[in-house]
């Protein structure tokens, strides 16, 4: 099943892309596709932690990310 | 009638704008909280900071905190504005405007929505400094 994963902030900068089709064998929970995206994105280690946003909505770590879901890797936000 | 103005902008934030949205003779006071870019950050100058968003994921977060605001104090109307790209100091990244019948309420929603806002709407700010550039908040 495709995705795609968007790159935001500092995570746009350690990555060099704002924006990859990404492919993944099974539907993985948000948790599990986390340690998938360390291992493929090891620089993703330089952020002390992220959030994960599915189709625009901050997402649980037990939501199931299904084919065709827009995936954003959030860096700790510094609005305002 | 629309309790709510939510907007994202690359141009200069209007601070008249978000007064006159959310004026009514019905209410007794109006708070304002107008962010603006400090010279300095850890007593090292700032040149600029970068404001960059996602932004439909942004409009619906801060669209969020509006609409909570409306049901969690006894206020009439809110806008949030926030800006986005190259700001100098001085410049104003971020504008809320709450009116209330009683000023305490507009106070009150005022905060919750800057203080939500810090924590929940995904934009970020790279500082510029003389020598380098850091993304706020993203460093162990």
């Amino acid at each position: 099943m495709k995705i795609q994963l968007l790159f935001f902030g500092i995570a746009k900068d350690l990555i060099g892309e704002n924006s990859i089709n990404f492919e993944l064998n099974t539907p993985e929970t948000v948790d599990n596709l986390k340690e998938i995206l360390i291992e493929q994105f090891p620089n993703l280690k330089n952020i002390h932690q992220f959030a994960i946003a599915v189709n625009e909505e901050y997402a649980d770590n037990d939501l199931l990310i299904n084919n065709g879901d827009v995936v954003a890797i959030i860096p700790p936000v510094s609005g305002g | 009638m629309n309790y709510t103005s939510i907007k994202i902008s690359s141009s200069n934030l209007n601070l008249q704008d978000c007064y006159n949205f959310v004026q009514d003779a019905s209410c007794g006071g109006i708070a304002l909280f107008v962010g603006t870019v400090r010279n300095a950050t850890k007593n090292k100058e700032v040149k600029l900071l970068d404001f960059s968003g996602y932004e439909p994921m942004a409009i619906k977060e801060m669209q969020k905190i509006a609409d909570i605001a409306l049901e969690k104090f006894p206020i009439h109307k809110i806008a949030i504005h926030h800006a986005v790209g190259e700001l100098k100091v001085g410049d104003i990244p971020v504008i809320i405007a709450v009116s209330s019948a009683h000023r305490k309420a507009a106070f009150e929603a005022c905060e919750f929505a800057i203080d939500t806002l810090k924590e929940t709407v995904p934009i970020w700010k790279k500082e510029h400094f003389e020598d380098g550039e850091v993304w706020v908040n993203s460093h162990p």
